[in-house]
């Protein structure tokens, strides 16, 4: 059974087709790379992936089960367009709310844990509007995998990340599919998403134009997939 | 059990923001004394009149000034995407919804304890003689107010004219408790207890409560996903 399973998905806004016919699936353990310009619908697919949008046709499952089940909802690990932190909450706050609300036995000791692991365990008492751009990054990786996810959905996961950052993050993903985690990500940066793909979709205005297994060629030159397939 | 543990934890995570920064509360409370000072200067405090209105009076000030808590309750949510977390984690809409609902309600019910003294004060009015009845129609009235102002407030959370549709769309929906409100809140001022015909409005205002969250919680989760 696949963990990720997308069928005939269509998806409208107004009289435009965001999404058109797109079918595939992902293996459990495996990680998927989504690749696409500006506008392709990545972001419209992982927000239904998510639970966050209602497709206009087409059905999706995540684990086997309805995306929006709470079951579902509770093995899913999220990175969004917008960081999902309050500004107005610590860090450690922060990843205690979400710990609770994500049914958590002991919260505080999750919290901490991913705090330590994400280097921000110096700043826990912080509040987050004093953060920057990257810590506030790391922050949302901290509340993505503080449930101990079965299925990762991240939209664009390394922005605003620098060089150490991006490392640590590819380490928790790599941990993360050892351990039989799926990792979907949509991303702009091919080289730190293709060194951890084991597969690659390319979505071209709704429509995915390509899919299959990421080969050495995507590697050596990350930008060939769009040359082939996508816009020129 | 997990329902109730995330609905306060919702609540609670709501209040502890609000309370940091003191946004609402700061001008909702504001905002309800500035209109009570204004309508002082209206009525005569000496004069009759004032007792038989002060029910519609105050009540007209709690709706007002609780539009100012409403509106900052989902829209708080937008600041980095918060509301899509809290709608793809394994809280239920109903969950997100109550926790949301009680929040603003003890805001709301904060605002108006601050107001009351400053009403009897204005007005030369004792509101104390039915202390019982009135913080039964307080608890009644505030709820329903934040039950249909909630739900409106997560139907317009993305909208451009948040701010002002708020209001037009929950006023007209919440008279009929309104209605009870000032009806209820009139006779207790005055010193008298609920009971007689005054018992109807009590009624309504409890059927109104019911009907609405009821309908508030089934409808929610759709509302959520777009």
């Amino acid at each position: 059974m696949p963990a990720v399973d997308v069928e005939d998905l269509w998806k409208y806004y107004g009289d435009y087709p965001a999404l058109r016919k797109v079918t595939f699936n992902v293996e459990a353990g495996s990680c998927m790379a989504m690749l696409g310009r500006n506008g392709a619908g990545k972001t419209t697919l992982l927000r239904i992936l998510c639970g966050l949008s209602n497709p206009a046709r087409g059905q999706v499952k995540l684990l086997g089960a309805h995306s929006r089940s709470p079951g579902t909802r509770a093995r899913t690990g999220i990175i969004g367009h917008g960081i999902g932190i309050y500004d107005e909450l610590s860090a450690i706050e922060n990843l205690k709310l979400f710990g609770r609300l994500y049914g958590l036995d002991d919260p505080a000791a999750a919290a901490n844990r991913w705090l330590e692991r994400t280097g921000l365990d110096h700043v826990k008492d912080g509040l987050v509007r004093e953060f920057s751009r990257g810590m506030r990054q790391r922050l949302a990786v901290a509340r993505a995998f503080l449930h101990d996810p079965k299925v990762m959905l991240l939209d664009e996961p390394f922005t605003a990340l620098d060089d150490r950052a991006i490392e640590m993050l590819q380490s928790l993903l790599r941990d993360a599919l050892a351990s039989g985690c799926t990792v979907l990500m949509s991303t702009h940066q091919l080289r730190e998403a293709l060194e951890l793909a084991t597969h690659v979709g390319l979505i071209n205005r709704g429509r995915l134009v390509y899919t299959g297994g990421r080969t050495e060629r995507m590697l050596a030159d990350p930008g060939w997939l769009y040359r082939e397939y996508g816009e020129t | 059990m997990l329902f109730m543990r995330q609905t306060l934890t919702i609540a609670g995570k709501d209040l502890r923001s609000e309370l940091r920064g003191k946004e609402a509360i700061n001008a909702s409370v504001s905002f309800a004394l500035v209109i009570l000072l204004l309508f002082s200067f209206a009525f005569d405090p000496a004069s009759d009149l004032t007792l038989e209105i002060s029910g519609g009076l105050l009540w007209l000030v709690f709706a007002f000034a609780g539009a100012l808590i409403l509106n900052r309750s989902f829209s708080r949510e937008q600041a980095n995407d918060c509301l899509d977390m809290l709608v793809a984690s394994p809280v239920s809409g109903a969950a997100l919804f109550l926790g949301k609902v009680i929040a603003n309600a003890i805001l709301l019910t904060i605002v108006e304890l601050i107001c009351l003294p400053v009403f009897g004060v204005f007005y030369n009015v004792n509101w104390t003689r039915q202390l019982g009845g009135l913080f039964l129609v307080l608890v009644l009235t505030t709820w329903g107010l934040t039950v249909i102002g909630t739900m409106f407030s997560a139907l317009t959370v993305n909208l451009r004219l948040r701010e002002l549709m708020l209001p037009v769309l929950v006023y007209p929906m919440m008279i009929p408790g309104l209605m009870a409100a000032m009806q209820l809140t009139t006779v207790l001022i005055a010193g008298e207890p609920i009971a007689g015909d005054n018992m109807v409005w009590l009624r309504l205002l409890i059927g109104f409560d019911i009907i609405f969250t009821s309908l508030a919680v089934a409808l929610v989760e759709t509302v959520l996903v777009s």
